[in-house]
């Protein structure tokens, strides 16, 4: 039951010739300009809990989206049907809307020259066996595992595995028409512990483009129970500054807010506390972040953004200076300057470190807050101000003493960025940025 | 105006009836299966954007798709296609049927349409011209930017959804529904000697979007309700340039009407959805009967509010939405159900399937969850805290429903000293456990308050339209997240 690649690439360039004849359908409709996406996957999706099957999802999307342009106005439409009459449809429908919306001078395609006109194979396209046995098999072995590993893990919230394969196709009326295809194998676990009245549950999970990247079932389990077992006995901690670690696996949150702060939307619109800030230092003069779009089988990997602009390898903090903005190229023309290659996203960002491990960074800390649990949205990208809810351990003297939770960290990101005081090798590669656990100097902790 | 025929759109249109309907379900009724149904639907979104004083995007989604799904137990077998046609279903059916081994055919429950009250008319939204959205956003931004001089972005949204979906299960359901529901938003920045700050409002309902223009009474005068909203925006963004740094520590919150519901979203609500009670996964789990909150704590989850953007005529099993007492006097009375989980308790369900599209499998959700009113005047409950905070609005929330950990987010706050309110204050998160907190409520507002129509309630990447509501009520402690 695995996806014939081969099976997969005749679809693609069906889907392929699907985009052209949208593109050529909006031309005929008088529009000027005309961009359109399609992505499809399929897959499964599966759970099980306390031993037994508790869900088989056999997952199926595609979607078709498409933006006309009638001289500097727009118009917008998708459709999840893909029949050819469905289809023009859904380009009738965003040729109508562009009549009603405002002329933009900004609007339109990124700019033809900037087209990506190598395409790179990165080798995101590992397909893996479907089969329901096959994906049981996996959550199965994990969960059992984890269920016998410790007499404190009571309850399960269930193990999980999902294979799905799929690609997406861009195509503008500059005469850019290109597709990918990915893969992406996900297994996970979630536990429940008990001790005395409370209780406490984590997770852990690995996924990867190719199945043979992933942690074994076994990794997992062994990873999921030392998370929940170790929350047990946790304690609220007193009102406090003290110098906080982001453990790796929550450490990327801080670098997506940057990410929202130097995007787009947050520039022209002059809601970022990191406006006017480029060529500025930003982050400490040791701190280098690097933009590697094209490493082969990352999750963060693509050849083209989303306009279709080729994606480059760039520096985006370079001795702690801000070195790029990230702009579509909407936001490029609203700010008179060029497009970066990022509509869709960032591609995987690589954070440069100094200190070998967390053991090392908890040393460097010597008593202060390992945080490894972030909860709500209060983050004001707008003015810096940063709050939420955290859970994770009390350190003293580089050493973990006890779990600690139900208390909030709080600070301004400008200064949190600005006074991080050393990054760990300890770096995990489950998210678009690769970075290890993160060292600030202090933050405002509000507990008992 | 003529009410649709969902049972033609849905079915005869794509060469389907309720024939084929129960052929599949016979098929699929079987053995072991427990339980089977096929949910059919097809919906419409529309976004208009207005930005930089100009209207900067418009754009129109649909999508139609069907579901089949078959229990054995608690094992759920589920696929769905992004088509309506008699051999997706059929292929859809054999892929969920594969759940449990094939066996003796079992005799289907005879079809019975669900006789629900209807919650909100069967109009569909869209249909007003695209001239009129238009011009509403366009009133908003002028009249935004006339309201005070240091506005000086206006953002404004007005979206629409139309959704008719059938749904028909092996116990004999068969019911429809024509779902709409509109909202409005408004974001506003303002800029005051280089310090720039947001405020954000709006709201919707299942109504048609002439609900917008309707004239309501605020504060003695008459205006259109999107100017309600726009008002509330921009007094929001401008008290943001006065705030000041929150305190940090554990003290009296009072919240206020409404909106600030959230807080029971999150702290109790999740927390008694059937699935996790089912499961033991909750801090709720086997707590029946139990004094989960203060006695001065009544909360419901009520999906039959006319017009209510967390309302449904039936929920997305069929099931007619109820009225569910959840915390009597403080006392856990009940769980939200779906029919799964229902069954597998011991229970009826109470109209808590939802399912976020075909796509999904439904889990039991929330619909407008809120407490009701307790006998305190408002003022009274903020002149009894020497010192503390008073928070009307909030950005948000999140629970972790094992440890019963949950935070939110306050957007607009105040401090509160010697019974006054007295300096504005940054947006700061406020973390709990649910049932804890539940037990420090001491005082509860007469001035039940339900939130304008904005909540999007996720749970497990599903995103459903929910509502929340309170009076105004006082927390003896709760620990804020601010940085003074």
């Amino acid at each position: 039951m695995t996806p014939d690649i081969r099976e997969l690439e005749i679809e693609m360039e069906e889907v392929e010739e699907a985009v052209a004849e949208a593109l050529a359908y909006a031309q005929k409709l008088g529009n000027s300009a005309a961009e359109c996406a399609i992505s499809r996957s399929r897959g499964i999706n599966v759970g099980t809990r306390l031993g037994e099957v508790e869900t088989v999802e056999f997952n199926q999307d595609g979607a078709l989206g498409i933006t006309v342009y009638r001289g500097q106005q727009k118009g917008s439409a998708s459709t999840t049907d893909l029949t050819p009459a469905a289809i023009r449809a859904t380009v009738d429908k965003a040729s109508s809307i562009a009549q009603f919306t405002s002329a933009d001078p900004c609007t339109g395609l990124a700019p033809a020259e900037l087209m990506a006109t190598d395409i790179p194979d990165l080798d995101l396209c590992h397909p893996a066996d479907q089969s329901a046995q096959f994906a049981l098999e996996q959550a199965l072995t994990c969960e059992q595992h984890a269920l016998q590993l410790d007499p404190r893990i009571v309850n399960s919230d269930g193990a999980g595995y999902s294979s799905h394969v799929g690609f997406r196709v861009y195509g503008n009326s500059h005469g850019f028409l290109a597709g990918y295809m990915q893969s992406r194998h996900v297994l996970s676990c979630s536990l429940i512990a008990k001790q005395g009245d409370a209780m406490q549950r984590d997770y852990s999970y690995t996924i990867a483009r190719h199945r043979d990247d992933l942690w074994t079932p076994e990794q997992v389990a062994e990873d999921a129970v030392a998370a929940t077992v170790a929350r047990l006995d946790a304690r609220k901690i007193a009102t406090a500054k003290v110098p906080v670690i982001f453990r790796a696996d929550v450490a990327n949150s801080l670098f997506s807010h940057l990410v929202n702060a130097i995007s787009s939307g947050s520039l022209y619109r002059k809601s970022s506390f990191l406006l006017d800030q480029l060529g500025q230092q930003i982050m400490p003069s040791w701190l280098t972040i690097h933009e590697q779009p094209h490493i082969p089988r990352a999750l963060a990997s693509s050849p083209f953004d989303h306009e279709g602009l080729a994606t480059t390898a760039r520096d985006i903090i370079k001795d702690g200076v801000l070195e790029t903005y990230l702009l579509t190229s909407y936001a490029a023309r609203k700010l008179g300057m060029q497009p970066t290659g990022h509509a869709g996203g960032i591609h995987t960002w690589q954070v440069g470190h100094q200190v070998p491990d967390l053991k090392a960074l908890c040393q460097q800390m010597g008593t202060g807050l390992l945080v490894t649990e972030l909860m709500g949205q209060g983050v004001n990208i707008v003015n810096g101000d940063y709050s939420r809810g955290a859970a994770g351990f009390w350190v003293e003297n580089g050493e973990i003493q006890y779990p600690v939770e139900e208390i909030t960290i709080a600070g301004n990101l400008a200064d949190m960025l600005r006074n991080i005081v050393a990054i760990a090798g300890d770096i995990d590669h489950r998210h678009g940025v690769l970075t290890g656990s993160v060292l600030l100097e202090e933050m405002r902790i509000a507990g008992v | 105006m003529q009410t649709p025929n969902v049972e033609h759109n849905l079915l005869h249109h794509h060469e389907l009836d309720r024939d084929a309907i129960h052929q599949s379900l016979a098929t699929l009724y079987t053995g072991a299966i427990d339980f089977a149904d096929i949910y059919l639907q097809s919906s419409m979104h529309e976004s208009w954007v207005l930005e930089d004083g100009i209207i900067k995007s418009g754009s129109f989604h649909i999508e139609a798709g069907l579901g089949v799904r078959a229990i054995h137990g608690d094992k759920t077998g589920f696929a769905y296609a992004d088509e309506i046609s008699l051999s997706a279903l059929n292929k859809a059916a054999a892929a969920a049927r594969g759940i449990s081994q094939a066996g003796q055919a079992k005799q289907l429950q005879v079809v019975q349409r669900a006789q629900a009250i209807e919650r909100y008319t069967s109009i569909n939204p869209l249909n007003l011209p695209e001239q009129a959205k238009i011009d509403l956003l366009r009133a908003i931004d002028e009249y935004a930017r006339r309201q005070d001089p240091r506005v000086v972005e206006v953002i404004a949204s007005v979206t629409g959804s139309y959704d008719e979906i059938l749904v028909a299960a092996t116990d004999g359901t068969f019911a429809t529904d024509v779902r709409p529901l509109v909202r409005v938003n408004c974001t506003i920045l303002v800029e005051q000697n280089g310090r720039r700050e947001r405020g954000s409002a709006g709201g919707g309902a299942r109504v048609e979007y002439n609900y917008f223009t309707e004239t309501v009474g605020v504060n003695g005068a008459a205006k259109p309700r999107w100017q309600v909203f726009v008002d509330e925006a921009v007094r929001q963004a401008l008290i943001n340039l006065e705030a000041r740094p929150a305190p940090a520590g554990t003290m009296p919150v009072v919240l206020g009407p409404g909106w600030p519901g959230v807080l029971l979203h999150e702290a109790v609500g999740h927390g008694l959805e059937g699935d996790f009670n089912r499961k033991g996964s909750s801090a709720y789990a086997g707590k029946i009967g139990e004094m989960v909150a203060s006695e001065l704590c009544t909360i419901v989850d009520d999906g039959t509010l006319a017009h209510r953007r967390g309302s449904l005529s039936v929920d997305d099993e069929g099931t007619p939405a109820g009225y569910n007492v959840l915390i009597e006097k403080g006392r856990l009375v009940g769980y939200m159900q779906d029919k799964m989980n229902a069954r597998l308790m011991g229970v009826n369900p109470t109209g808590n399937g939802r399912r976020e599209s075909f796509s999904c499998l439904p889990m039991p959700r929330m619909t407008n969850t809120y407490m009701l009113a307790g006998e305190h005047d408002p003022e009274e409950i903020i002149a009894s805290v020497k010192r503390g905070i008073y928070a009307p609005n909030f950005a948000g929330g999140q629970v972790d429903i094992t440890s019963g950990k949950f935070v939110f987010s306050a957007s607009e706050a105040y401090l509160i000293e010697d019974g006054k309110i007295t300096a504005p204050l940054k947006g700061a998160t406020l973390i709990g456990n649910g049932p804890e907190a539940m037990r420090q409520v001491s005082m509860v507002g007469h001035d039940l308050q339900l939130d304008d129509g904005v909540g999007v309630c996720g749970k497990d990447g599903q995103s459903v339209p929910v509502g929340v509501g309170q009076p105004t009520l006082k927390l003896d402690a709760m620990t804020v997240g601010g940085t003074d």
